[in-house]
């Protein structure tokens, strides 16, 4: 195929007016501020390139350049010179609002602490002075002042717990965010009344100090939802994927998938993957799709032939028709599977909430009973209120708030920096729970990357002759022989017979990689299919020398001791594969891997978890496939790497990046000791309010008690949640 | 003690300038890549 196809990335550029564009791209791989500099150094030093930002955080770059001659696909050219994959990135109205909100929520912590800092600085000469010999007139005049600046900060940085309380009272009913409201416009009126009445105490300090730190633990609370949403849009921006389409009989374009009609007609290259389903209408090939049925079987294509999303052409050009009916495809197949699970996922409640439910009406009550019960014992409504009031703030959840939000925080940084990504805000919380974990074998247990695992049988000079060969070839199988040798400079003069293989001269010899047919080493290869039958072989021929390689899937390196280490922690192991079984019952024997099927469909492997689940299990599922997407979803909790299909990326609660199996069990240890440290949190702040809470009763609480219980616990909690940095090592 | 009317003023406008400071900092888009910010301060280019 020699024709050369355009790329269109129109739809993503945006006009910024006075002759600029700017588009959002979304790049893999960047993780540390070598990347940084190098991508933003590589990009503007192309002409007409006027802003290069890499942000870290998103792990997205912003570019902008002068309208003209420059067009986008040179950008992500450019970057995938530089060693990054990038795509063309659309913000999600979500994502805008997200980061809106989280503007917004910073904004209110500064107004709040800022406040409770200039009213700190007017409470302590009170609290010290009514000890020794202020002034009434002094205390008035600093408590006036306290009130000028917590009342306007109050009104504006309690706009989240207000709205949020007006709004569940409007639908009758109540959550975490009604007791505070109360509390916070009960004490802040009640310091007004007792200041204007010349009183000794005033509790300005305490409801403002309050707000500070229940937007500490809202604002991480939401950071770390925009984070996961970042990723979340990141792997989505991955998921607009490209196809190469046929404009006219001659003409072809690249465009998003998006734009694919059923009808069209698409090309795939060799060593592409398909993303439409269809029905092949021309040329010939072999497809893996182990992505989708993972089975590692190549099967022949050619006219007539269904193809699916997600396969891999490997050998030769093929002419595909877009199917009309999606309905009915194997992919249509898998989203129906999969919207039924993720209905019944979306039940799970988290922790923070199950503790918020029980406690709004118990801080309710708890405050009604002391105003009545100091009233019937004699006290005037006036005591009886302001102790009521007293309560009110001193129960407030101001630990409660911080005691989960702050461990989230602390933990996915934990986990990013073990190479493990979070989908889900709430994956820590289940993942802490799994007790039975599922794998799948295909680019799970195994590398994604296909690899020579016979180097060691062929002479070294003959290897790299064989590698720079493999270099002239689309083959991914060939791409394998070629890395294997690290081979650099392809041969002059390589010729590609599709379907058959490479061949080239070199000093008047001919030399040929490829099928053993076509090297004339049909024997050598039928003794080696029986050997490893799991394997694709390729042949190597100089004159009479005929070597095979074997190249196969391997098995993750780290993956036997990984199993084990899980089998320590009490946890079930089970592989479930839709690959043969030769070739699952010898990854499950290396293992040591007890539990295995293979050839499993994706409708017996959400069978097999819902078994699992009526029996009580957790099930944690770790797949790669699109077949895998489903039970991704029907699991407990899931965890795909990043070199899945994207459908199960967006699917799973975790993502993990690198070759090794570790970030797996590194996750589960930071989520279980996450829980721990949560539940803990949780504990610690019912501790501090039973302390608390009978004095608040008795009436003895002055506002320096409540402020220093408050910051106390607060402290407390937020120290204690630092600890799930690290987990004990084994 | 008469002047606490001048210096408790005093400190809030100072506290005030602060704040404006911070929110300046927030709208001019600087806490929206703290990672990457960590990093850029010790590069060396630029």
């Amino acid at each position: 195929m020699t024709m050369q196809a355009t790329r269109d990335f129109s739809h993503y550029v945006k006009d910024l007016g006075s002759g600029l564009k700017h588009i959002d791209l979304a790049v893999e791989g960047v993780s540390c501020a070598g990347c940084m500099a190098k991508i933003e150094r590589g990009l503007s030093a192309l002409p007409d390139v006027t802003l290069a930002r890499v942000n870290l955080t998103n792990r997205r770059v912003a570019l902008e350049w002068k309208q003209g001659t420059l067009d986008p696909a040179r950008l992500i050219d450019r970057l995938a010179e530089l060693g990054y994959k990038a795509y063309p990135f659309e913000t999600e109205r979500a994502e805008v609002k997200e980061a809106e909100q989280s503007r917004f929520l910073l904004r209110c912590l500064a107004v709040a602490a800022f406040a409770t800092m200039n009213v700190m600085m007017l409470s302590v000469p009170v609290w010290s002075g009514n000890v020794s010999d202020m002034l009434p007139v002094q205390r008035d005049f600093f408590h006036w002042m306290s009130a000028l600046i917590a009342l306007p900060a109050a009104a504006y940085a309690g706009q989240p717990f207000f709205r949020s309380a007006w709004s569940a009272l409007r639908v009758r009913g109540v959550n975490m965010d009604v007791p505070i409201s109360i509390g916070v416009i009960l004490a802040l009126g009640m310091s007004l009344v007792e200041t204007a009445n010349h009183a000794e105490h005033a509790f300005f300090d305490a409801a403002i100090m309050l707000l500070t730190f229940l937007l500490v633990g809202r604002f991480l609370d939401q950071n770390m939802r925009r984070r996961t949403r970042a990723v979340a849009g990141n792997l989505a921006a991955l998921k607009a994927e490209t196809a190469t389409k046929f404009v006219s009989a001659e003409e072809i374009s690249v465009v998003p998938v998006a734009a694919i009609q059923p009808g069209d007609v698409v090309l795939l290259t060799p060593g592409e993957r398909c993303a439409v389903d269809g029905t092949v209408i021309d040329g010939r090939s072999e497809i893996d799709q182990s992505l989708i049925t993972g089975e590692t079987v190549h099967v022949p294509a050619e006219q007539g032939t269904q193809v699916y999303a997600g396969s891999l052409n490997m050998s030769g050009s093929l002419r595909v028709r877009v199917s009309a009916a999606a309905e009915g495809t194997l992919l249509a197949e898998i989203t129906r599977l999969l919207d039924n699970a993720l209905k019944a996922r979306s039940r799970y409640m988290r922790l923070a909430d199950r503790a918020s439910r029980l406690y709004a009406p118990v801080v309710h009550v708890t405050a009604l009973v002391t105003v009545l019960g100091w009233v019937l014992l004699g006290a005037s409504w006036h005591d009886a209120i302001v102790t009521g009031v007293a309560v009110l703030i001193i129960t407030c959840p101001c630990a409660l708030g911080l005691a989960i939000p702050t461990v989230q925080t602390v933990a996915s940084g934990a986990m990013f920096r073990a190479g493990v990504l979070l989908n889900a805000g709430d994956a820590i919380e289940r993942l802490a729970e799994a007790d039975h974990i599922v794998f799948d074998k295909t680019g799970t247990l195994t590398l994604p990357e296909l690899e020579v695992t016979n180097a060691a049988e062929i002479p070294a000079d003959l290897f790299s002759l064989a590698g720079r060969l493999a270099l002239s070839s689309h083959h991914p199988v060939a791409s394998a022989v070629a890395q294997a040798a690290q081979a650099k400079s392809p041969l002059v003069g390589a010729v590609e017979e599709p379907g058959q293989g490479v061949r080239a001269e070199l000093d008047g010899v001919e030399i040929r990689l490829g099928r053993p047919s076509f090297c004339g080493a049909e024997a050598l290869a039928a003794a080696r299919a029986d050997v490893d039958p799991a394997a694709s072989i390729v042949a190597f021929s100089r004159r009479d020398e005929k070597y095979l390689f074997a190249v196969r899937q391997r098995l993750r390196p780290d993956a036997e001791a990984i199993i084990a280490a899980l089998k320590l922690r009490g946890i079930g192991t089970e592989m479930l594969s839709g690959d043969r079984e030769p070739a699952v019952r010898a990854a499950a024997a290396a293992l040591g891997i007890a539990k295995w099927r293979a050839g499993v469909t994706p409708a017996q492997k959400i069978a097999r978890i819902e078994e699992l689940k009526r029996q009580g299990r957790k099930v944690m599922m770790v797949g790669d496939g699109m077949n895998d997407a489903p039970s991704l979803a029907a699991a407990h909790v899931s965890m795909s790497p990043i070199s899945a299909a994207h459908l199960s990326q967006s699917t799973a609660d975790l993502v993990f990046l690198g070759k090794p199996l570790a970030p797996v069990l590194a996750a589960i240890d930071f989520a279980r000791k996450a829980l721990h440290v949560m539940r803990q949190n949780l504990l610690l702040a019912i501790a501090y309010n039973a302390l608390a809470v009978p004095l608040a009763i008795a009436g003895l609480v002055t506002p320096l008690i409540a402020a220093a219980a408050m910051s106390g616990s607060s402290i407390l909690v937020m120290l204690n949640a630092l600890r799930a940095r690290s987990v004990g090592r084994s | 003690m008469e002047v606490l009317v001048i210096l408790v003023p005093l400190a809030l406008v100072l506290g005030l300038a602060g704040l404006a400071a911070f929110l300046w900092s927030l709208r001019s888009g600087q806490y929206e890549d703290l990672d990457g910010a960590a990093w850029r301060a010790i590069s060396d280019d630029d």
